[in-house]
């Protein structure tokens, strides 16, 4: 008592000097604020170095060497008969073809085994271009051409600087004999860089020169197709039912506490119920978008409803009032008038659903999506994996192209991740603009 | 009459299409139910062939099924504890990393950022947490774990190219974004009143978030981290990628060890039969996993409600 | 009217010039664009009880949250003027904003106690300035603060209760009690008995009086009738402007401008 009115009554501010204790408290105050910008900083950081890693590994499976050889359409291997038939096209043998142009170039070359080496410069799919070739115009066969094949796994990797000189020449994949064969090629012209095509036009393959994404994407779309026309609308009208319809009772509760814990359900789980339920029991094909869908869509379910829920609170009850003011039932009212002003909300929410959904990997495993499939799929029915199904087999894959091939599918999907969130927040810009 | 008669017509179709909508809501329950059926069915036919006690509590998980009739350990053994004790390693580093990160981001730019700031940073952190799993994984298995290797070899420790501290590592950075928009929430949800009392008479800001904000929020900080928990548990592609098949009883993160949800994915990846105590351990795993995520949301959740309501 | 408020000014500087604790000159406040506050001039002349009142949103609580810089929080609340606390320019750079709130407290509309104990509680501003060495000095600090506050007696046996089970009247009692610990000069009430029931308000406001001899109380009411039982001078806000000041008995009985009678006699506001 006696000492506070001391205090009060000696009116000297003292807060411009600096006590120990408050210095003291400085720092702390300065080191708290630090460790803020730390973890903050850690974060971006982390993100920052994975994707530069990604960034730099794989900017250079969009590109790839290609040989350019002088092919002579040789009739006698293509089209012995004449009949200028397409099934034969399709049938004929094109490495003599291949074969004749290198030998031309390396006439030096006479073993059986060096032969067989020097032909390996040249990718094993390169037959398939030159057969494409000739089904398109007939009228190659007999002529001579400078045509640009895709370089084979090695070659490729070589030429990209990805091979290690200092590697003892055992341990090399190209001896030091296969490397002058292709300076000689370089130094002669034959060689150049080009958009590797195929990474976006084909399979998976053995071959990393010619494995490409198309067929993953194809997967994805496809699954992300089924999840869509499953969880949109049943996400959108149990939105309705609980927000619009429901009674507050055990049964409404029941189902809201489930939601909520579906939500946190580990992945993992939703595939062994696609597993055990849509394979084992209603025996559905096994590895296809339509399984891969369906389990996509109960893991999407719970974000969608969540999303349309919060749309369809935004909804100003005003509106409502109006239309059931007007004489319309409860049914119209909501099907005519809050859906509709709920919808960019909704889409908002399906759309980051879908990403989510595109990113999943876990339970597509758990239906056998994971195989190695060459077949670019056409339906929903066909066997096919997704794309990051795709990453985490080559991932897997301990040939060093595949690395550079994991990067780049990486890129592709971050990209489709990238576009359908900026999709989700120009939506929600739109739907701010509104009230 | 007429009247009547078209009101009770539009009366029926009301309740068809209400009636409708309660079907398309049963859909989450169903889910569920087809959740817990398939889990517990297949898990009961396992433990038909492998007793409840032997999964519990026998400390070896060796599921390979013998090539040859005589081969020693046949039958396999299917002990869930050395994975018990991998998982929960695994996802103890992750919350070692995500819970100081996570809060401190969420502290810095709930009291502390400029509205610019919080701008840039929080739509990176939403992209953190926007990128698949398969992504970190990858990272994890060709980035971060060779350089954990090449440091505890300068250091002179021997660390396993596949090793628990390199999944978790990465998995916590992974949890960093769900921690702190979790506890962003929290946080915002302390009363603007207490910082002020705080304020006025004469604390820093450092001294109100921690002798005030944050035991305020002490509850629902509790909440969020249960949650991040359970979905490092629940956590898949990263461990699947970067943390091994090793079943090793170790509590040391710088061994391979093997995580439940890993074992999931090797039993039931590739041709499988359906009858052999193999791949029907992958659901008694699965179940065991559930319950325990669906135990730790359930608590989470509760806490995190009480909460809110506490400064509703 | 910016020279009538000079006068009433003069007359009270020229009677009372040393015992002032805080003066202010042209303080202006701007929330962004808008102008929250216009060229204020106000004493708090010290041991005295300054009450601030006007219709809401008239910019008095703004004004009060100037004099211990806790608008320093509002990123787009920016104040000009001059502003002296024992002839201090508490906006100067070198002043810790921290460190003058330990001097200027502040209790506001709503008992806001921290969900601790109530010792906790009124511990709280001691523990963080460092002001007891020892845990006996804590408690009898305490003990200090809660009898000064008229609380001790109803709460001495259960002082590890939390904060927040006390009555409406008791937690903001405890809320002075916390700011009294600190052992401040002037303390800052913002509408402190806005939510609380009459007969609470009425212990508060006995409070108060009883606190003027070791405290300045500068207090913002919504209530003319508070203002007109407790102070000893008053400070009449209008948009943002001060209308007039001057003795409590002066303003109520005998203003000097025509919109503080209409507001006294309610017809603003």
């Amino acid at each position: 008592m006696t000492d506070i009115s001391t205090a009060s009554s000696s009116v000297t501010p003292d807060w411009t000097v600096q006590t120990p204790h408050r210095a003291k408290r400085e720092r702390a105050e300065k080191r708290f604020r630090a460790y803020g910008i730390v973890a903050i900083s850690i974060a971006v950081a982390f993100l920052a170095s994975m994707l530069l890693t990604i960034f730099v590994g794989g900017m250079g499976a969009f590109t790839s060497s290609k040989i350019g050889l002088d092919i002579t359409f040789n009739e006698e291997v293509i089209d012995p008969s004449g009949a200028r038939d397409v099934s034969t096209f399709r049938d004929a043998n094109y490495r003599p073809l291949i074969s004749d142009a290198l030998t031309e170039i390396f006439p030096e070359v006479t073993g059986r085994s060096e032969k067989r080496d020097l032909y390996k410069l040249v990718s094993s799919g390169a037959v398939y271009q030159l057969e494409n070739m000739v089904t398109e115009n007939p009228d190659l066969i007999g002529t001579t051409q400078r045509v640009w094949l895709t370089a084979g796994t090695d070659a490729n990797l070589y030429l990209a600087g990805k091979v290690d000189q200092d590697v003892d020449e055992s341990l090399r994949q190209l001896s030091s004999v296969q490397t002058g064969r292709i300076e000689t090629l370089k130094s002669g012209g034959h060689i150049k860089t080009a958009l590797n095509k195929s990474f976006f036009t084909n399979g998976d393959s053995r071959e990393p020169e010619q494995a490409g994404i198309l067929g993953a994407l194809l997967g994805s779309f496809f699954s992300l197709l089924v999840c869509f026309v499953i969880s949109f609308p049943l996400g959108v009208l149990t939105a309705v039912y609980l927000e619009e319809f429901a009674r507050k009772n055990r049964l409404t509760d029941f189902i809201e506490v489930n939601i909520n814990n579906l939500a946190a359900v580990p992945s993992i789980v939703f595939g062994l119920l696609g597993l055990a339920i849509f394979l084992n029991v209603f025996n559905l094909p096994r590895s296809t978008p339509l399984v891969g869908g369906m389990v996509l869509a109960l893991m999407t379910l719970p974000t969608i409803i969540i999303a349309s829920r919060a749309a369809l609170r935004a909804v100003p009850p005003s509106v409502r009032e109006a239309a059931i003011g007007l004489g319309a039932s409860k049914v119209q009212t909501t099907f005519h008038h809050t859906v509709p002003l709920a919808m960019p909300g909704m889409l908002t929410g399906t759309i980051i659903g879908m990403a989510q959904a595109l990113g999943e990997t876990a339970p597509l495993l758990m239906i056998g999506m994971v195989a190695f499939i060459v077949d670019v799929p056409s339906s929903v029915v066909d066997t096919a994996t997704s794309l990051p199904v795709q990453i985490f087999l080559w991932a897997d894959n301990p040939e060093i192209g595949f690395r550079e091939m994991t990067s780049a599918a990486i890129m592709v999907l971050l990209v489709f991740l990238v576009l359908m969130n900026l999709l989700a927040v120009l939506l929600r810009k739109k739907l701010e603009r509104r009230w | 009459m007429l009247l009547r008669e078209t009101r009770s017509s539009k009366k029926l179709t009301e309740q068809a299409i209400t009636f409708g909508l309660l079907l398309c809501s049963s859909v989450a329950i169903l889910t569920t139910i087809g959740i817990v059926a398939s889990l517990v069915f297949e898990a009961f036919r396992f433990f038909q062939q492998v007793s409840i006690t032997e999964f519990l509590f026998s400390p070896d998980w060796s599921p390979q099924t013998a090539i040859r009739d005589d081969q020693v350990g046949a039958s396999g053994a299917f002990g869930v504890l050395p994975l018990l004790t991998g998982t929960l390693l695994i996802s103890f580093i992750a919350m070692v990393i995500a819970a100081p990160l996570g809060l401190l981001s969420a502290i810095y730019l709930s009291e502390y950022s400029s509205a610019r700031l919080r701008n840039w940073v929080k739509p990176i952190l939403e992209l953190l947490a926007g990128i698949p799993t398969v992504v970190y994984g990858f990272f994890a298995a060709l980035v971060v774990a060779p350089i954990i290797r090449a440091t505890g070899s300068g250091m002179g420790f021997e660390i396993s190219s596949e090793s628990a501290l390199a999944a978790g590592l990465v998995m916590g950075i992974m949890i960093v974004p769900l921690v702190s928009s979790l506890s962003d929430d929290v946080i915002s949800a302390v009363p603007q009143s207490l910082r002020d009392a705080s304020m006025g008479m004469g604390a820093t800001q450092s001294e109100t978030i921690k002798r005030v904000v944050l035991p305020a929020a002490l509850p629902g900080i509790a909440g969020s981290l249960l949650l991040a928990t359970s979905r490092a548990i629940g956590e898949t592609m990263i461990v699947v990628m970067a943390a091994g098949l090793a079943a090793k009883l170790t509590l040391n993160p710088l061994e391979a060890v093997t995580t439940m949800t890993v074992q999931i994915v090797t039993l039931l990846t590739g041709d499988t039969s359906f009858d052999d105590a193999k791949t029907l351990a992958a659901f008694a795993i699965a179940l065991f996993l559930f319950t325990v995520t669906l135990i730790l949301n359930v608590i989470a959740l509760k806490i995190v409600d009480r909460f809110k309501e506490a400064y509703d | 009217m910016r020279k009538l408020t000079g006068t009433s000014m003069t007359e009270s500087s020229q009677e009372t010039e040393r015992d002032l604790i805080m003066t202010a000159r042209n303080v202006d406040v701007f929330y962004g664009s808008k102008q929250a506050i216009k060229n204020v001039d106000l004493d708090i002349p010290k041991g005295s009880i300054t009450a601030l009142i006007g219709p809401s949103g008239c910019g008095k609580s703004t004004f009060l949250r100037c004099l211990n810089r806790m608008n320093d929080r509002i990123d787009i609340c920016k104040v000009s003027g001059d502003i002296r606390y024992a002839g201090q320019d508490i906006y100067a750079p070198k002043v810790d904003p921290v460190a003058l709130r330990a001097r200027i407290g502040m209790v506001f509309q709503k008992p806001n106690p921290f969900p601790k104990s109530i010792f906790d509680n009124v511990a709280y501003g001691p523990k963080i300035h460092g002001l007891s060495s020892s845990k006996s000095e804590m408690a009898d600090r305490v003990e200090t603060a809660l009898k000064q506050a008229g609380l001790f007696d109803e709460v001495s046996d259960r002082l590890d209760e939390p904060g927040t089970s006390l009555s409406g009247g008791q937690q903001q009692r405890l809320c002075i009690a916390r700011a009294i610990a600190v052992e401040p000069d002037v303390i800052l009430m913002d509408e402190p008995c806005s939510a609380l029931d009459p007969i609470a308000t009425a212990v508060v406001e006995e409070l108060m009086e009883s606190m003027r001899d070791d405290y300045t109380i500068a207090i913002v009411t919504h209530s003319m009738q508070q203002a007109a039982r407790i102070s000893q001078k008053t400070a009449f806000f209008h948009l943002g402007e001060l209308i007039e000041y001057g003795d409590t008995g002066q303003i109520f009985t005998n203003p000097k401008e025509t919109r503080t009678q209409s507001y006294i006699s309610g017809r603003i506001g």
